[in-house]
């Protein structure tokens, strides 16, 4: 019966749709997009006419050895930067004034000052001190561009993942915490077993922003000559003055901040399924 | 501890001068960027929520690289991109001359494309908040498209989006310390020249520092007026 409906509906005759008419919106939009195709295609133009296969076999290594010195930078200094924002966000959450305070004072600094200048302030400002550093035996640990550059993301990331772990456990609701207080279990259970599992949830998407913000951010370390993928760029470029290096370098970190980008979409989607109704 | 005084002193011997005319680039090239990057955000957001496919599109081509690439070669980009393409064009016309761009407005173009790609992501979420029935509201009382928009949708948009562009602006004003690396006498610039010349380093670059805090403390300070000023039409709870 619904079937012979269904046949029935579907051969009624509609109406031709209107024809979409030619709206200064339309306009804009395909001239917008033809720039942008003209642009593209005048990029892959201009990357072939300069297509050149000794300069490709000479600095594509380079290319890749900071790569590596990029990711190797990013990484590191996330995972002990995360290592490091459990105990501030920890204090800043505590009602003692002083555990709060100082943390509060660590995460407004490292948040309101760019990243370069906290770097610029570790690199050459602790040189200042060199008799002090030697004296204790970490000079050779801050003479490195390297160490200096980890240390210096270290701190900064630390205070940001501070205020997204923060902010996590401020969204669950104090119910979570009655509850598993009522069931007998103790604050640290309670942290790892229900309030960390929900709150981690709201965290994915900032600690994801955090990762391709720092990604981009290290981009400045080759201010301070550590040879990252930045670094090897301009390298490349003072050597044969070939636009073509930036072009290049654009397009690896275009790469990897969209992969990444739909990764974490793709673990969002993941992780929230039975929140969908 | 006097010498420290004597290095920061407004005069011959002393750099205070120097850095605080720093502090006059830096706060102007936030404030110059700061139009540009808004309108240009702004009218991204229109076509982001735009009926037609081609302009949303487009729009997001735009957002999606320049929220991708890190700030700091978009600057090289632009500086030398730019510098390049000009060169060229203007060889064609008069083979010899060269011309070089200001390191202000490269500063300027980049950090404003930057903002404005974020910037209308803020405004998109700001749109999205504002109920179709504002709209309808506007035509049934026999407005134009342009002024619902101003006299309806705006001042409610500018209300949602406030806490999204301060935190654009406290961003932006941090950024501007890349342009030191294409030769701008910014605060960074010059805290470096005279960390070298005084061989302070940890004086100069800690002042820098301060320096930014203190422009981000009065950031505030402003935002939150301007948010109490923006909230006195809100209906009170």
């Amino acid at each position: 019966m619904s079937d012979t409906a269904g046949r029935i509906i579907g051969a009624i005759e509609r109406p031709p749709p209107p024809p979409r008419r030619w709206t200064g919106q339309r306009i804009a939009g395909h001239a917008l997009m033809a720039l942008w195709v003209v642009m593209g295609v005048g990029l892959v133009a201009f990357l072939v006419g300069a297509w050149d296969a000794e300069l490709f076999a000479r600095y594509a290594p380079n290319y890749m050895s900071g790569l590596v010195v990029t990711v190797q930078l990013v990484l590191i200094s996330i995972f002990l930067g995360a290592l490091l924002s459990a105990p501030i966000a920890y204090a800043r959450m505590s009602s003692n004034r002083l555990l709060a305070w100082p943390a509060y004072a660590y995460v407004y600094f490292f948040r309101g000052t760019p990243l370069l200048a906290q770097t610029f302030l570790i690199y050459y400002g602790l040189g200042s001190f060199r008799p002090q550093l030697e004296a204790v035996g970490l000079w050779t640990f801050f003479r490195e561009a390297w160490y200096c550059a980890v240390l210096a993301f270290t701190l900064n990331t630390a205070a940001y993942q501070a205020e997204i772990l923060r902010g996590a456990v401020r969204s669950i609701p104090r119910g979570q915490w009655e509850g598993a207080a009522s069931l007998g279990l103790h604050t640290f259970q309670t942290l790892r077993k229900i309030i960390l599992p929900q709150a981690l949830i709201v965290a994915l998407r900032p600690y994801g922003n955090e990762i391709i913000l720092m990604i981009k951010g290290s981009a400045i370390v080759a201010i301070i000559t550590v040879y990252d993928l930045m670094g090897e760029t301009r390298r490349a470029y003072s050597r044969t003055f070939d636009f073509q290096t930036y072009i290049w370098a654009a397009v690896i970190y275009l790469a990897i901040v969209e992969t990444l980008r739909n990764i974490i979409d793709w673990i969002e989607r993941r992780i929230t399924r039975h929140l969908k109704r | 501890m006097e010498r420290t005084l004597t290095l920061l002193s407004f005069g011959a011997e002393g750099w205070g001068d120097e850095i605080a005319a720093g502090v006059l680039v830096t706060v102007s090239l936030a404030l110059a960027t700061l139009p540009l990057g808004l309108a240009a955000g702004f009218m991204i957001a229109l076509a982001k929520q735009s009926e037609e496919r081609s302009l949303r599109l487009a729009a997001n081509v735009y957002t999606t690289i320049f929220r991708g690439l890190p700030e700091l070669l978009t600057l090289f980009l632009v500086f030398y991109g730019v510098q390049l393409g000009v060169q060229r064009v203007v060889a064609l016309f008069s083979p010899g001359t060269s011309i070089e761009i200001n390191a202000f407005v490269a500063g300027m173009v980049a950090l404003g494309v930057v903002f404005s790609s974020y910037a209308s992501e803020v405004f998109l979420s700001a749109f999205r908040a504002i109920p179709r029935g504002q709209y309808e509201g506007g035509y049934a009382i026999g407005l134009s498209n342009w002024q619902t928009m101003r006299l309806v949708v705006l001042p409610q948009l500018v209300r949602i989006a406030l806490p999204g562009l301060s935190n654009l602006w406290l961003i932006l004003l941090k950024d501007t310390a890349l342009v030191s690396v294409i030769g701008l006498s910014d605060i960074i610039r010059q805290a470096g020249i005279a960390a070298r010349v005084t061989k302070e380093a940890f004086l100069f670059f800690g002042i820098a520092c301060v320096l930014y805090l203190v422009l981000a403390i009065i950031s505030s300070i402003a935002f939150g007026a301007i948010e109490r000023w923006t909230g006195r039409s809100e209906p009170a709870r």
